[in-house]
């Protein structure tokens, strides 16, 4: 990692996971007070950021565009979330043992898969396993066959409207449309203390620091150029000996599982998940926080995430009517004009396209870069050398 | 491996595409460090031929041997490019993502081209000089730094050229190299490909008989998916079966050559 990058991380990870914190834990009068509503608002978008992450190593390196990632997500929040409801235990409104959906729709036992969530640590290995092993799985079947493209993203989009179906019902023990919540503590610790959710918090920020260190060893090592390869050509990179469908189903499953790890930390402070969060019209969602943030960059990708639905909160308290509008115009505005999102936009301004997108140009010192981007900077329509997917 | 004997060797291929029967039976042998041209008209079965060497198409009825004695088969194409058959593909297929210089270090010849390698590998010994003298041999040293991107159309070809030639293979397949070449880059193409045979098998496609006239020895051609005639360039060309085939391209030929 350049010396500027790590510089720039180090200073990114201070603000997000230590000085924030310490603003919320400031008494309110304080000029610098965080309140603990923007600290878990604040939260909330790192954990979509974590997710962003690896849609972006999916999709802005290898070119796979996943239209289903709401469904790895979810089974991160719900493996979190069923550990959550069974600490609660006999404190629930019908005090019973079990959880108040399975009370009200006469269950009378624990259902055998929910009994391993009493496990802390089976819990923490399932939010990594489950989403995991189906990624697997799915992803295995799918490049196996040399589905690829749109069709790719199309049966990406049939398993999220599956998992939205499944999930919905209320014969799979998962409090159907309900889904999971009235959270009273997490690992012991009471779920409605500010002190609980500033750790949350500090613990989301610090599992995204980690997810992005990840990312960029990934993207820096000749895997990360394996990846950009496929995306160019995939039929060349096979013919040079590689097995495209190994190395997209390697990113497949990273990205599923940061997924999960980004659900299991939304559940908690959110306090609920169900099944709107898993379906098609979330799984797009991700995809434009991606888009619009700039594809292939990884910096993009945790811009997007935060901005997008920092937009969202605002403009959905303010403007409740025209969010939609807005996010579609969004993601039509990406299209048409910033194909290269936000990071790219602003890249292009200052002239260092080549520098900070594309994920290509690891080993391009910054002059190098300049130069192989000369001919933009003559004035000359330069073509687009980047055989991008279109986004679709 | 002794050094004689064949490098390739197919034995009553057929391959069909919905009933058109692409190779018909056909049977196709090359010596070691050979250079070989194979022409035909279209449809005559020469990309098919490729295809079938390479792992992109499975015969439906017949053996394809490399080397001494490998089955070829029943194995996926990453597999046979890692047994030592590279092949360059008609239009330029070269990453134009990357660097001039990773798509040469992504192409070169490895113990292990599976994901954990390379995400744990860095810098083999040696790498930078083999990549080097790949770039020198395509004449591409001083674009190095530029994305692939951003070369002209002759320039992808050696390109992909060099990292065919990076990835150490015993076998070239080079589809119409010079399709869409100034007359200058293509008489710099046959030379490349002439001293890539000196101590390789090289088995070129190609439509432009003057370019065929200058690097082959020895010329195969194909008519409805099997064998016509095989001989010198000239005795092909005399070839009164090849001139029939030929009819309408001859005078073609003839015209631009003015």
């Amino acid at each position: 990692m350049p010396r500027r990058e790590a510089a720039a991380v180090a200073a990114a990870a201070l603000l997000l996971v230590v000085v924030l914190p310490i603003c919320n834990a400031l008494p309110a009068s304080s000029a610098l007070h965080v309140s603990d509503f923007r600290l878990n608002l604040f939260g909330k978008f790192l954990a979509y950021a974590i997710l962003a992450l690896g849609l972006d190593l999916l999709w802005g390196y290898a070119g796979v565009l996943s239209l289903g990632h709401g469904v790895f997500f979810g089974l991160g929040a719900y493996a979190m979330g069923m550990h959550l409801m069974l600490e609660i235990g006999a404190k629930s409104v019908y005090q019973s043992a079990l959880p108040d959906f399975m009370v009200w729709n006469q269950v009378k036992e624990l259902p055998l898969f929910w009994r391993p969530f009493y496990s802390d640590v089976f819990t923490l290995v399932a939010i990594v396993v489950v989403p995991g092993l189906v990624a697997l799985a799915f992803g295995f079947l799918a490049f196996r066959s040399r589905i690829r493209g749109v069709y790719f993203s199309i049966i990406t989009q049939a398993l999220a409207l599956s998992a939205w179906l499944v999930f919905n019902r209320n014969e799979m023990r998962l409090g159907g449309t309900n889904g999971l919540a009235d959270f009273k503590t997490i690992f012991g610790f009471p779920l409605n203390q500010p002190s609980t959710q500033r750790g949350l918090y500090a613990v989301t920020a610090l599992a995204l620091l980690v997810a992005y260190l990840v990312c960029r060893w990934i993207t820096g090592s000749r895997a990360g150029k394996v990846l950009v390869a496929i995306r160019d050509s995939e039929t060349r990179v096979l013919f040079s000996g590689y097995s495209p469908a190994r190395y997209k189903l390697f990113v497949f499953v990273v990205s599923a599982v940061l997924a999960g790890v980004a659900g299991a930390l939304y559940a908690p402070q959110v306090g609920i998940i169900t099944p709107a969060k898993i379906g098609v019209l979330p799984s797009i969602e991700m995809v434009v926080w991606v888009a619009a943030g700039g594809r292939g960059t990884l910096v993009g990708a945790v811009a997007g995430a935060f901005g997008v639905n920092w937009m969202q909160s605002w403009l959905t308290t303010s403007y409740p009517d025209v969010w939609l509008l807005f996010l579609g115009g969004l993601f039509m505005g990406v299209v048409l004009f910033f194909p290269d999102g936000l990071v790219g936009a602003v890249a292009r301004a200052f002239g260092g396209m080549g520098r900070l997108t594309r994920g290509a140009s690891f080993t391009a010192t910054p002059t190098e870069s300049a130069r192989s981007r000369g001919p933009s900077s003559t004035g000359h329509p330069r073509p687009e050398p980047v055989a991008r997917p279109p986004l679709q | 491996m002794t050094s004689t004997g064949s490098i390739i060797y197919l034995e009553d291929v057929t391959v069909s595409y919905d009933g058109f029967k692409a190779l018909s039976r056909l049977n196709f042998y090359m010596d070691r460090r050979e250079l070989r041209v194979v022409i035909g008209p279209n449809g005559a079965g020469k990309t098919t031929l490729l295809d079938v060497i390479s792992g992109r198409a499975k015969p439906e009825h017949g053996r394809v041997i490399f080397g001494d004695h490998t089955d070829l088969t029943t194995l996926r194409e990453n597999d046979i490019a890692g047994l030592g058959i590279g092949r360059k593909f008609q239009t330029p297929s070269v990453f134009v993502n990357l660097s001039v210089w990773d798509n040469v270090e992504l192409s070169l010849k490895r113990a292990s081209k599976g994901v954990f390698a390379a995400l744990l590998e860095r810098d083999a010994g040696g790498e930078r000089e083999r990549i080097a003298a790949t770039l020198s041999t395509v004449g591409l040293e001083d674009k190095a730094t530029l994305m692939a991107g951003a070369l002209s159309h002759g320039e992808k070809q050696w390109l992909e050229i060099g990292m065919v030639i990076a990835q150490d293979p015993e076998l070239l397949l080079v589809d119409e190299p010079v399709a869409g070449m100034t007359d200058e880059e293509t008489a710099r193409t046959g030379e490349l490909l002439e001293s890539i045979a000196v101590d390789r098998s090289v088995l070129v496609i190609e439509h432009d008989m003057e370019f065929v006239r200058q690097i082959a020895r020895k010329v195969t051609v194909l008519h409805q998916g099997t064998v016509l005639c095989e001989g010198p360039v000239d005795q092909v060309q005399t070839d009164p079966r090849v001139l029939e085939v030929y009819i309408g391209r001859r005078r073609e030929t003839a015209d631009a050559r003015g």
